[in-house]
């Protein structure tokens, strides 16, 4: 590239007339290694365009699934726990009734022993009465 | 639409957005936050995007308006430090300019224009966008881009003149 043809696109690069495809010309011309000396200064310039295209977005960026399925997840387990709520809570009422039932039962069961024990003492007096009886009858 | 379908769609110019946004908040990791916000939004509303003709310079734009958001509420709540800052960086500039190679004299070059130029330079200089694009991005006339363009370029050779004067006396 002839160097006044550099100084000319030079010119009207800085007049900002230039077409990308001069400028990109103009970048070329200073990735060289040699660059006439008065046009040394604006090496950085072009050079730094070119490696500032090169620097690239590396992070991963978290997209999450935008389908239904999650919202149909999160609805089924907001259901799956109210209902287990719901029937967790029958079940332990249940437990608690058959609990109470036991114990009821237990209470009766003593008070039918104390009951029978008070039956075997009647019984006695029934044994006396009976020799109550045969004596006299016998006289 | 799919993941896979979107990442087709956004991957061609997902570096761009990141250079345009590290190129306005300078710092790598509000860079990359602000990127990943606008493709987050992007992908937010994917299943609109076919209506947009131009999704590269609909993100573009995004990206844009967001870091100069982010820009203007930081300089609201610390104008004085971001201040004192610049006066302090300008001056250590000068000492380290031999030491710094063309890429970051002309980093701190650019962080010193105005960010309509700063835009302008990015979006042209090195991503190579057409001037219709820019025009259509920035919702600009094109004389008015040329004359902000003309001027950061001209702002910069200055920058670099006076360095390269220094750099020579």
């Amino acid at each position: 590239m002839a160097l006044d043809n550099i100084e000319k696109l030079l010119e009207k690069y800085f007049e900002a007339t230039t077409s990308v495809e001069e400028e990109k010309v103009l970048r070329t011309y200073f990735s060289q290694d040699s660059v006439a000396p008065h046009l040394e200064q604006y090496r950085p310039m072009f050079v730094f365009f070119a490696e500032a295209k090169k620097e690239r977005f590396t992070r991963q960026v978290p997209l999450k699934s935008k389908t239904r399925l999650y919202q149909w997840i999160s609805v089924a387990a907001v259901a799956l726990l109210s209902f287990s709520l719901y029937f967790g809570n029958e079940y332990r009422e249940q437990k608690e009734a058959e609990y109470a039932y036991q114990e009821t039962k237990k209470a009766f069961e003593l008070l039918a022993e104390n009951f029978g024990r008070g039956t075997e003492k009647v019984a006695y007096l029934k044994e006396f009465e009976n020799a109550k009886q045969k004596i006299y009858n016998n006289n | 639409m799919q993941q896979s379908e979107f990442l087709k769609i956004v991957m061609p110019f997902k570096d761009k957005l990141y250079r345009m946004a590290k190129r306005l908040l300078v710092s790598k990791e509000e860079a990359e936050d602000a990127t990943q916000e606008v493709l987050l939004r992007l992908w937010s509303k994917n299943e609109s995007m076919d209506r947009y003709k131009n999704v590269e310079a609909f993100a573009m734009t995004m990206t844009k308006n967001l870091c100069l958001d982010r820009l203007k509420s930081k300089q609201a709540s610390n104008l004085k430090l971001v201040h004192s800052n610049y006066q302090d960086e300008s001056r250590s500039l000068q000492k380290q300019i031999e030491a710094e190679d063309s890429v970051r004299l002309m980093e701190k070059i650019m962080e010193g224009l105005p960010e309509q130029q700063k835009i302008i330079l990015q979006l042209r200089d090195i991503e190579q966008y057409e001037f219709e694009e820019i025009c259509e991005l920035l919702n600009m006339k094109p004389t008015a881009v040329r004359v902000n363009l003309s001027r950061a370029r001209k702002t910069v050779r200055e920058a670099l003149l006076k360095k390269h004067s220094y750099g020579v006396g």
